[in-house]
């Protein structure tokens, strides 16, 4: 388990060597930067600002070669907003009074139906973190329901065993995105101060727990600004190296979603500017070219297709982020507020402009099942 | 002409459907590179809704279209994706790949052996895309495949071909078709490819990914042609020494003139 190998590690000594990293190193990075530790971190320390343009450039052409044209789109489906943790950034936290709601059967298919009509293909169903009353069991009911409508889903709740993980795999499920928000302990205890969240190393050890389950994409993350991004990133950056070297039959994706206001929230730590997100998209990149990047409608429209070019393979958009968002707008149970409103079909055309070819089916949902 | 079970081509070279930014783009490209086969993805195809922009330029392009498992990790999956193509495209013609490792999207040779068995016992034409492993192709003729489709470099790599030893062994040895598949990124390796004696080459992302995919597509279609056309003239041998046109022993031929 990925935890063995984290605790190993010497974070105030990285830190260090990261923000000691000269332009020297940076340099030697950009001539070895696949798949070596080294690079990502010379890549993401503030030696490597002079350098973005260059990283930019690397990054849009090797994502170029290896995806092609092709931008996937899928669309969050949020099924519940209970939540049984305190965690101070996020707008479903315990202690925060909004209304709660957990879709029934025929509520979600209420919101299929809109989602499908919008023409998506690809799902990522999101909850808050409630064992009991959303658990596995709630997930096992509701995913064959779901995964008849569409060919590839995707799971954003809390932690699951390996063997809940199995059973969802063998109702369909695909990929399981679980974000470690910080890998600075001291932080994560900070921001983390009731529920099952509390753990850090159960959270760490859950792409294991998936990848042996046969989840066939594991998505990592960070929430940037709740500490020191560059760090974070690196060490992220430790966690996807360990992964692709023991489960190599998984896929991997990140997600960069950056502090956004919520309902009761908290102001960021460590700011982290555009220009520290394109640093960071185009060190992946460098780093890892298969690696999906997917971009959240937490950033502006503008920004969002500035970044179309430099690295990044899926998006949201006309997203929602409250049960029952699709069919009743505005009920006021965002998990946060997004920036980027637009609907999907001005989103393709956009897409289309900068040359793009929007992905809506990418999946044939049966031969999963077919192969279990 | 290249014949594969039967059916004749007239271009030698096959090309892809993925990675273009638009359908015309796509459908220009393939009218440029006067390919006769083009391959793509069933995970791709959405035949739920109709509004696919693929399958439906291509047909009515009328090229012969060969439908592939890309995405399949196991032969399981890809048995299914072939069943599904033969279902909904009315085609036994199936490009077979099995690929369970997602970084260099390298070609299972065990899955693919098995789901080319029972591919073809079920009458599919079935073109495997391969490592450029002698034995394989071997034993893959032998269960019945249709043409090969070794590797020439990890796929959309465009580093050429990496396995030109093997590849020479292959060609000399095998039965049916040889088509170079993968990693062909300047329409110099695909000459070489056919000046070895490739029947013929299957290039996608060199032609998708070009800043002007037409003009590349164009490219292509004249590298393989000049390279088919040295491969039937014969190329001189290769050798170390200059073999120039005075001989060491030229004075004896002079003194016999002399004499």
């Amino acid at each position: 388990m990925f935890s063995t190998q984290f605790n190993q590690l010497d974070i105030a000594d990285l830190s260090l060597t990261l923000y000691s990293s000269t332009a020297k190193d940076v340099e030697k990075a950009l001539l070895n930067p696949t798949g070596n530790l080294k690079s990502l971190m010379a890549l993401l320390s503030p030696a490597a600002v002079p350098y973005i343009e260059t990283m930019a450039q690397m990054s849009a052409q090797l994502t170029r070669q290896r995806f092609g044209s092709n931008l996937g789109l899928y669309l969050p489906l949020y099924l519940s907003n209970l939540c049984a943790n305190e965690c101070d950034y996020c707008g479903f936290t315990m202690s925060n009074k909004i209304k709660r709601k957990t879709l029934n059967e025929a509520e979600i298919l209420a919101e299929i139906k809109v989602i499908k009509s919008r023409g998506f293909d690809s799902i990522l169903l999101v909850s808050g973190e409630h064992e009991t009353k959303v658990g596995i069991e709630y997930f096992s009911k509701m995913l064959p329901l779901i995964k008849q409508h569409f060919n590839y889903l995707a799971l954003e709740v809390q932690p699951l065993t390996t063997v809940g993980y199995q059973t969802l795999v063998s109702q369909g499920l695909d990929a399981v995105m679980v974000y470690q928000e910080t890998y600075q302990p001291m932080t994560y205890a900070k921001h983390h101060t009731r529920g099952k969240k509390q753990d850090f190393n159960y959270r760490l050890n859950t792409p294991d727990r998936a990848a042996q389950a046969g989840v066939e994409k594991v998505g990592l993350g960070v929430l940037l600004g709740l500490d020191d991004w560059r760090l974070d990133a690196l060490l992220m950056g430790h966690h996807l190296a360990y992964l692709e070297q023991k489960y190599w039959q998984t896929r991997y994706s990140i997600s960069l979603p950056r502090l956004r206001p919520c309902t009761g929230g908290i102001q960021p730590k460590v700011l982290m500017t555009d220009l520290g997100l394109v640093q960071l998209i185009c060190a992946f990149r460098l780093l890892n070219h298969q690696l999906d990047i997917s971009l959240s409608t937490r950033e502006t429209p503008e920004l969002r297709e500035n970044l179309l070019p430099l690295g990044i393979t899926n998006l949201s958009a006309g997203s929602s982020t409250q049960p029952g968002g699709y069919v009743e707008p505005n009920s006021q149970l965002d998990q946060f507020e997004i920036s980027d409103e637009r609907s999907v079909e001005t989103m393709v055309e956009v897409m289309k402009k900068q040359g793009f070819n929007p992905v809506f089916k990418d999946w044939q949902g049966e031969w999963t099942a077919h192969s279990c | 002409m290249l014949t594969i079970s039967g059916h004749q081509f007239s271009s030698r070279l096959f090309t892809g459907t993925g990675k273009f930014n638009h359908s015309t783009t796509m459908l220009n490209s393939i009218k440029e590179s006067q390919s006769e086969l083009v391959t793509l993805a069933m995970k791709r195809v959405d035949f739920n809704t109709g509004l696919d922009d693929i399958l439906a330029p291509l047909q009515q392009l009328g090229v012969k279209l060969l439908p592939n498992t890309a995405g399949a990790r196991n032969a399981k999956e890809a048995i299914f994706a072939a069943e599904l193509a033969h279902e909904m495209l009315a085609t036994k013609w199936i490009k077979l790949e099995i690929h369970p490792d997602p970084k260099y999207l390298m070609p299972d040779p065990i899955e693919t052996l098995t789901a080319a068995k029972a591919l073809c016992d079920k009458g599919f034409i079935v073109l495997p895309y391969i490592h450029a492993d002698p034995v394989l192709c071997r034993k893959l003729e032998d269960v019945g495949c249709a043409a090969l489709m070794p590797l020439g470099s990890p796929i959309g790599s465009n580093q050429g071909l990496a396995t030109e030893t093997f590849l020479k062994i292959i060609i000399e040895q095998a039965n049916v078709p040889v088509v170079v598949d993968a990693g062909i990124g300047a329409p110099s390796q695909a000459c070489r490819a056919m000046e070895m004696g490739a029947d013929a080459v299957l290039v996608n992302t060199a032609i998708a990914s070009s800043a002007k995919p037409e003009i590349m597509a164009k490219c292509f279609k004249q590298a393989v042609e000049s390279g088919r056309q040295a491969y039937l003239a014969g190329l001189g041998d290769v050798t170390t020494n200059a073999n120039n046109t005075s001989p060491l022993t030229g004075f004896l031929n002079t003194s016999i003139t002399g004499g």
